[in-house]
């Protein structure tokens, strides 16, 4: 079991949350104060230097005009890391390669990055929940086939190394494409991609070889997921040869008290507030969801889980926290409720929680649970007779 | 809702489209709005006393198939131009109303040989002026009743009650806004290169506008009709983007003069 540290890198310096209408997309950038935005940055990139040294790998990703996620730019942030730490695993989950449409410079950054870093990058692909739709301004009806061509077009780049090739393609068209530099790690890094819900993309992914990773859903979902993903593995040796990784809600304290109290502070993501026709572009999702959204049966990840009380949330495997005896207890348990899996990804860090609890926490994580969970088994293919293609 | 009993199948190139056709006369092609709200409206009906009004779902509505290929107007208005030629109609008379105003506007730049007439009911298509200028509200970006408020003088109108719907009819629904935003997203709703070919457009047209439209405003249909060589424009009263249903007696008051 892999442990990785994770924030959003937050904005949480805003007005009472029951004055605003949305914290994504359309919040004026007026609420940002650059002053504190510099102090955050840093204070971040302290945080995953600390990591780093506490033996955690280091998990970043990118959003867009949204004060729940100053990242913007998560290469910038992997190239920050790959310079100023020294040990642990650097994963962008990752890439919105749908949105950025520009595979090529990604797969040039990929493999810049990867060579400052000596080889510690891993590379996740991301087709970018609803409200990214906005910022990019992609077509929402389509970001599934972009994020397939691009990933396609990214990865023949990085294993083509005799001679440039053309690429033309639905959405990208390149002539005489020849990554200079080409990846530390041959014939490329290990590549990341992220779902919720579409059994197909998964499927697709184990079949490749990718890592599949799921964030903040209740176990049984998990368990679904992680078993269409095991079906289809196949154990083909390709790079980082695949696994599973799933994200909770992580807080680690000296007692129960003081856990509830930093596991309620990390609640803030969960509560991030948008407008309706933020959360469900047309045509982001099938028709089918879109008849059950009609009908009201169909909401959508984030609002089922606001509403939920922090016990709930425990129960489910989407927030662990609490004593170290009692985190390793439940993520055990989460383990042995899924099917086993390969990555721990922790978001340690939301809301207003602090620099020096965060710091305690993740301390205290590296130091009492990391040991108790880090020798569970890797997620092994469960029928390699039903392995796709 | 839509009924599609009295539909039938098309084949154009490779696209089954969804046709009906109601009434006897004179043809008169009938390109609804991006919700199709039109087939139970009451102005039809009173059209279809008079034309042979023939109603086709474009690509990706209603229950016409959309290969990946048709990417926007442009491409849904040559499937029409040809559907006009695969029923032989001569002498058409095109009205077009939002979305499909915009698709009635590409086929007449392109070729009006089978057109003897064009009316654009507060029709999409153009960027009137600067990239900073918002021609057309941008119904993505705002909040569902800020939408529905510029789209109705009276908001009540705009009201769809889903829970009345079956699955069949629910998937149409979700096709439609799918569609529409598959064609309209970017460029939005319009197509850079239509502004300079509606000189191209050689028969009488008239513009129809709501004076309450807050989606495209009447200085954006008065700036489409400037385009356009041989072109009337008209406003009707109490009325916000879909005039012809929701002022449906002042619409053909001054639909008729043209038509006849």
């Amino acid at each position: 079991m892999f442990a990785w540290h994770f924030t959003e890198m937050p904005y949480p310096n805003l007005p009472p949350l029951e004055s605003l209408s949305t914290m994504r997309v359309s919040l004026a950038n007026k609420h940002y104060d650059p002053m504190i935005g510099a102090d955050l940055y840093n204070r971040y990139l302290d945080e995953y230097m600390i990591a780093d040294d506490l033996g955690l790998n280091l998990l970043c990703n990118e959003h867009h005009q949204t004060a729940t996620c100053l990242d913007v730019a998560a290469p910038l942030t992997a190239a920050i890391l790959a310079r100023q730490t020294s040990k642990g695993q650097i994963c962008i989950l990752g890439n919105p390669i749908a949105n950025r449409g520009d595979p090529i410079r990604i797969a040039e950054e990929m493999a810049m990055i990867d060579c400052i870093s000596r080889g510690r990058l891993d590379v996740g692909f991301v087709r970018g929940v609803p409200y990214e739709i906005f910022a990019a301004n992609t077509n929402p009806t389509q970001t599934v086939e972009r994020l397939w061509e691009g990933i396609d077009l990214c990865v023949k780049a990085w294993q083509s190394v005799e001679e440039p090739f053309n690429f033309e393609g639905r959405f990208t068209h390149r002539r005489a494409v020849n990554l200079w530099p080409r990846p530390y790690q041959t014939p490329h890094p290990a590549i990341w991609i992220t779902g919720s819900s579409d059994l197909d993309n998964i499927k697709k992914a184990a079949a490749r070889g990718y890592v599949f990773a799921t964030f903040l859903q209740p176990h049984a979902k998990v368990k679904w997921m992680f078993d269409g993903y095991r079906s289809a593995f196949r154990d083909t040796g390709l790079p980082g040869g695949g696994g599973t990784a799933y994200m909770p809600l992580v807080y680690t304290a000296d007692t129960e008290e003081e856990a509830e109290k930093g596991a309620r502070e990390l609640t803030w993501y969960l509560a991030a507030k948008s407008e309706p026709q933020y959360r469900n572009p047309p045509g982001y999702v099938p028709v089918e969801f879109n008849v059950q959204a009609l009908k009201g049966t169909f909401t959508g990840r984030t609002d089922a889980m606001r509403q939920k009380s922090l016990e709930f949330l425990k129960e489910e495997g989407v927030m662990v926290y609490g004593t170290p005896d009692s985190v390793a207890a439940q993520i055990k348990r989460l383990y042995d409720l899924v099917g086993g899996f390969d990555h721990l990804l922790m978001m340690q860090q939301a809301g207003s929680l602090d620099h020096a609890r965060t710091v305690k926490s993740m301390t205290l994580f590296a130091k009492e649970v990391y040991p108790q969970i880090r020798d569970l088994a890797r997620t092994r293919p469960l029928e390699l007779a039903d392995a796709a293609e | 809702m839509p009924s599609t009993a009295n539909s039938s199948t098309v084949s154009i190139h490779d696209v089954a489209l969804e046709v009906e056709r109601r009434g006897t006369g004179r043809p008169l092609l009938l390109l609804a709005s991006e919700e199709q709200l039109e087939r139970e409206a009451p102005f039809l009906d009173a059209l279809a006393q008079q034309f042979e009004v023939i109603i086709p779902s474009p690509p990706g509505f209603g229950v016409s198939e959309r290969p990946d290929w048709i990417a926007n107007a442009d491409d849904i208005s040559y499937i029409l131009l040809d559907l006009l030629d695969a029923l032989d109609l001569t002498d058409v008379t095109v009205v077009g109303c939002s979305f499909g105003g915009w698709v009635a506007a590409e086929m007449a730049v392109k070729n009006t040989s089978r057109i003897a007439r064009l009316v654009l009911v507060d029709a999409y298509g153009i960027k009137v002026r600067g990239p900073f200028d918002r021609d057309i509200m941008d119904i993505w970006t705002s909040h569902p009743a800020a939408v529905s408020a510029a789209t109705w003088a009276d908001a009540e109108k705009g009201k769809r009650d889903f829970s009345s719907m079956n699955d069949d009819q629910l998937t149409i629904v979700a096709r439609n806004i799918e569609s529409f935003a598959r064609f309209c997203w970017d460029p939005y709703m319009h197509n850079p290169k239509l502004r300079e070919r509606l000189h191209r457009i050689d028969v009488p047209t008239l513009l129809i506008w709501g004076e309450k439209d807050g989606i495209v405003d009447t200085a954006y249909g008065q700036a489409y009709a400037n385009l356009i060589p041989d072109a009337t424009f008209a406003t009707i009263a109490g009325a916000g983007h879909y005039p012809h249903l929701e002022a449906p007696d002042s619409f053909l008051a001054t639909l008729h003069p043209f038509i006849n």
